[in-house]
């Protein structure tokens, strides 16, 4: 048995030398796990926003950076609605010269078994749907993972959150197809079979977000902003 | 001649089959149903396993002498951790989508008995030449199980391999569809049943 010091001792010491090795290996990884962090988010801005053109091209990391530089200036709004650099939400406007193409907002909230995180876009209307993303989350591969496939997301573009009457109504992710006969068609997206609840928890943190960000896209629809 | 004597080739091949950690110990099967969806996902933490194990089972040797056996298993623990998180790191660093997807998948091998097993079973035992052939068997028997249950997973749960279309489109079209229980947990437990099935028929094994 060996004594209580050179058991402190030799503890201490290989607590010091991995510490030493781990804080190493943190820190000098930081900076490309940071730049890993900013591409992701802004890859998925910019597919919200329909860049590129064809989804199925994987844009590199430059091109990604510079698209973003060139086409998206980010605003802070208040939760009136109107542009403030004190504002707690955060917007994308994609720009075109001085015309606008489209606004996106990042949107996050409970599936099933995680918060799932993405980001909306819509057009300068302020009431039709441009694109959505979502980028992260923990949901079932094959079932409630099936909200970042393209066959899922696409079918929220062109519908509208805002009614007849011009009352908001946010986006459904209903159970099965949406049947394009009927009047609510143009609120709803169709369902992941097999992902019933994943559906569910989107339906309810969309409206919630859209609630958020709707002083500011009434605004739009009135006319007040360029 | 071979580069290995006869002993150091045993121990490097006995995990991939006869021994193998999954199949045989069953051990390391949490992460075995979790991560074998895709097979990217299994080769690259396959990948994670043998950097981590290869390199706590030579640490641990070297130290195997000085280690007091009171506190050899928080010792052992503490090699493991920081391992795992320098792998951690590293993949967050260069293969950040993949990382994203093995989620805390990664952080969770250090609970892996795999890598304990080894450390107190082989490493306090054996110099460390020795003990980095066993790490490196170990990791590869791991790999193997989880890549063959991740291409059936991946095949017949998503029609894919390493995230390219398989099936052909023909075939969904005449009314093929994939199984979507193998996307789920449960299919892997049946996948790895049934490799489990196959191996003991094969070599015999019986439990004692």
């Amino acid at each position: 048995m060996r004594s209580n010091a050179y058991t402190l001792t030799f503890t201490s010491a290989v607590t010091i030398v991995l510490g030493l090795l781990v804080s190493l290996a943190a820190t000098s990884l930081k900076d490309r796990q940071a730049l890993n962090e900013e591409i992701d988010m802004k890859r998925n801005i910019l597919r919200s926003l329909h860049i590129p053109e064809d989804h199925s091209r994987k844009m590199s990391e430059q091109e990604i950076l510079d698209a973003f530089d060139q086409m998206i200036t980010e605003v802070h709004i208040n939760r009136e609605g109107e542009e403030d650099p004190n504002g707690d939400l955060i917007l994308y406007e994609k720009k075109s010269g001085d015309r606008i193409e489209g606004y996106a907002f990042p949107i996050s909230g409970k599936g099933l078994w995680s918060t799932i995180y993405g980001y909306m876009a819509l057009e300068p209307d302020g009431k039709t749907v441009k694109g959505i993303t979502f980028y992260k989350h923990g949901e079932t591969p094959g079932l409630g993972g099936e909200i970042e496939k393209d066959w899922f997301t696409s079918n929220f573009i062109g519908k509208q959150i805002v009614d007849a009457e011009g009352h908001l109504t946010s986006i459904q992710v209903i159970k099965g197809k949406v049947d394009p006969n009927r009047k609510e068609a143009i609120h709803q997206v169709d369902g992941i079979s097999g992902a019933t609840m994943t559906g569910k928890g989107v339906t309810a943190f969309l409206a919630r977000d859209l609630e958020t960000y709707n002083p500011f896209f009434e605004n739009i629809r009135k006319g007040m902003h360029p | 001649m071979s580069i290995l004597s006869r002993k150091s080739q045993q121990v490097l091949a006995d995990p991939l089959v006869a021994n193998n950690p999954i199949a045989v110990q069953i051990l390391g099967i949490c992460s075995a149903l979790a991560v074998t969806v895709k097979m990217q996902t299994s080769i690259v933490m396959a990948l994670s396993v043998i950097f981590v194990l290869t390199l706590s089972n030579t640490i641990i040797s070297l130290l195997r002498k000085w280690i007091p056996g009171r506190v050899r298993i928080i010792v052992q623990l503490t090699v493991i951790a920081s391992l795992v998180i320098i792998a951690d790191q590293i993949l967050r660093a260069y293969l950040y989508d993949i990382s994203k997807q093995l989620s805390v998948f990664v952080g969770l091998i250090i609970t892996n008995c795999i890598l304990m097993g080894r450390a107190e079973a082989f490493a306090m035992q054996n110099p460390p030449g020795q003990s980095f052939l066993d790490g490196l068997g170990n990791g590869l028997g791991y790999g193997l199980i989880l890549v063959t249950v991740s291409v059936f997973r991946e095949l017949l749960g998503s029609g894919t391999l390493m995230g390219f279309h398989i099936i052909p489109q023909s075939m969904y079209a005449a009314g093929y569809e994939n199984i979507g229980l193998l996307v789920l947990s449960p299919g892997a437990f049946i996948i790895l049943g049934l490799i489990i099935w196959v191996q003991r028929s094969i070599t015999k094994t019986e439990e004692a």
